[in-house]
């Protein structure tokens, strides 16, 4: 059962909200947050087939400005800076030199140097600490300010097929960060907004930075504001129909959409080449960790993450052994029973020679063995 | 909240004492426990004619979350499990201490009983965690 909750912890601008609206709250990454409202189960289907709305404000907020910022970052992250237009937002990894990951992070383009990049809430001053240090090493230690806005602002994440109508009807004044596409002589909403594109606008009166982003596999929005004006930009959002959800919902949504979390598929010591995301890793070498990750994608890497589906409801946890003819050749990073598709759902590290989808592997369960199916990744796609 | 005609355990289980005669407690385990837990997806007890101990390990208790150890309140035969359950374990967060029970013991020594909280001590017990 979960620990209580602890007063060193950090609260964001919606704790008294949560706590109101009855959740349990549990300490993460060194913040108090609410795992659940009213039941994971019911808050996974809310967003699966309607909108949800979880505070994401314990991820952190760092902005990163000056002449060097895109050239910085460009070592720094496995996604490109200097080649993302403004108005833009990419999915990406902070490497070590080993190519293990730090962290994992969405970044926006505000301008063309000023970057938004949203770490998680536990690496937070491990990735601020990171760009410091590296900017020492760099470019004099010149022209990049690193500034941490986390404690003042807030992050909402409103997310779901109905998500786009809701937005819309709240959102007033809105002008995308870039030229919106097709959209001659209309009035600019956010749902015009392709995925990964931000603009802004004011909802209940309030500046609101609107990223077609998310973690749930759905169609979805990440909203940021400053701190005082999240409550009343959360009841606006409660109000037009939206299901608060904590972080079981946010887990169990993210592992359905085969989405890493750090800590699990990605740690320091685990590269984004073994955790199959190769798609967010660019190709032209130049980051920190490059000459690893270059190396793994051409002679490939020892292990690789696989998706693994169950029969029954007793699901693999992270740490259990995966074995093969009796043999361990893997252990479980995430799992979880899936309400959406009702079986039990894993990730897990496995020995490259037993990775091909259709392969059947075993999954000792607290001492039961259980038989379980590599499948490709996601569990989930959303449909359209 | 915690019904009085019955005993409770440190680790959230509860056992009510069937009438005169009968040798038979009811187990479950309490709201606190449920809601603790969130939406409880599968459920691992023990068949029917299998002895169980005193404060002993008896099954496991599965969530989205997270899987918990179940602990038998009292020792003795189990004469029957909540065949519901397998297909409802719902019914352990909607009504844990009604349709949600979970085993049917024949108790071996009554005064295991004695030894758990009764329902105001539980509520104390509950209250400072």
């Amino acid at each position: 059962m979960s620990t209580d909750t602890n007063s060193d912890n950090l609260r964001t601008a919606l704790y008294q909200t949560h706590v109101d609206l009855g959740a349990r709250m549990v300490p993460f990454g060194g913040w108090d947050m609410p795992v659940q409202y009213r039941g994971v189960i019911s808050e996974v289907a809310a967003v699966r087939a309607d909108a949800g709305i979880f505070d994401v404000s314990h991820m952190g907020r760092l902005h990163i400005g000056g002449p060097n910022a895109a050239g910085l970052l460009d070592i720094l992250l496995t996604g490109s800076a200097s080649s993302l237009r403004a108005g833009r937002a990419r999915y990406c990894f902070v490497c070590n030199e080993r190519g293990g990951v730090i962290d994992d992070t969405i970044f926006y383009r505000l301008a063309d140097d000023e970057f938004l990049l949203i770490p998680n809430a536990g690496n937070r001053a491990a990735v601020a600490l990171w760009f410091d240090r590296q900017l020492a090493h760099h470019f004099d230690g010149r022209g990049v300010r690193i500034t941490d806005r986390t404690m003042l602002t807030g992050l909402i994440a409103l997310q779901g097929p109905a998500a786009a109508g809701v937005v819309d009807r709240l959102c007033e004044d809105f002008a995308p960060g870039a030229r919106l596409p097709r959209n001659p002589g209309r009035t600019p909403v956010p749902s015009l907004l392709r995925p990964f594109a931000w603009g802004r606008g004011h909802i209940d009166g309030r500046r609101v930075f609107i990223g077609r982003t998310g973690y749930t596999g759905e169609d979805g929005f990440e909203l940021a504001m400053g701190s005082s004006d999240i409550a009343p930009v959360w009841q606006k959002l409660y109000e037009a129909g939206a299901t608060p959800c904590g972080l079981g919902a946010r887990d169990v949504l993210r592992l359905e959409a085969g989405l890493p979390l750090h800590g699990h598929e990605l740690t320091d010591t685990i590269t984004p080449i073994e955790a199959g995301q190769d798609r967010f890793v660019r190709r032209d070498g130049g980051y920190n960790g490059a000459d690893v990750l270059d190396h793994q994608r051409v002679y490939g890497a020892r292990r690789r993450l696989v998706g693994l589906t169950l029969p029954g409801r007793s699901a693999p946890r992270a740490g259990y052994d995966v074995l093969a003819d009796g043999e361990a050749v893997g252990v479980v990073s995430s799992g979880t029973y899936s309400p959406t598709l009702e079986r039990c759902i894993a990730m897990a590290f496995v020995d490259t020679a037993h990775t091909a989808p259709g392969t059947t592997l075993t999954v000792d369960i607290r001492g039961r063995l259980a038989e379980a199916s590599i499948v490709e990744l996601p569990f989930y796609q959303r449909s359209g | 909240m915690n019904p009085d005609d019955r005993k409770y355990t440190r680790e959230h289980e509860w056992a009510l004492l069937e009438p005169a005669g009968a040798g038979t407690v009811l187990v479950g385990i309490t709201h606190y426990a449920q809601d603790q837990l969130g939406d409880v997806v599968y459920l691992e007890l023990p068949t029917v004619g299998a002895t169980v101990g005193y404060l002993a390990k008896m099954g496991e208790i599965e969530s989205v979350k997270a899987v918990s150890d179940l602990y038998s309140p009292v020792s003795g035969a189990v004469t029957e499990v909540n065949g519901r359950l397998a297909h409802e374990p719902e019914l352990v967060n909607n009504d844990p201490f009604g349709e949600g029970w979970m085993m049917r013991v024949r108790i071996t020594d009554p005064g295991e009983l004695d030894g758990l909280m009764d329902a105001a001590a539980y509520g104390e017990y509950v209250g400072q965690l």
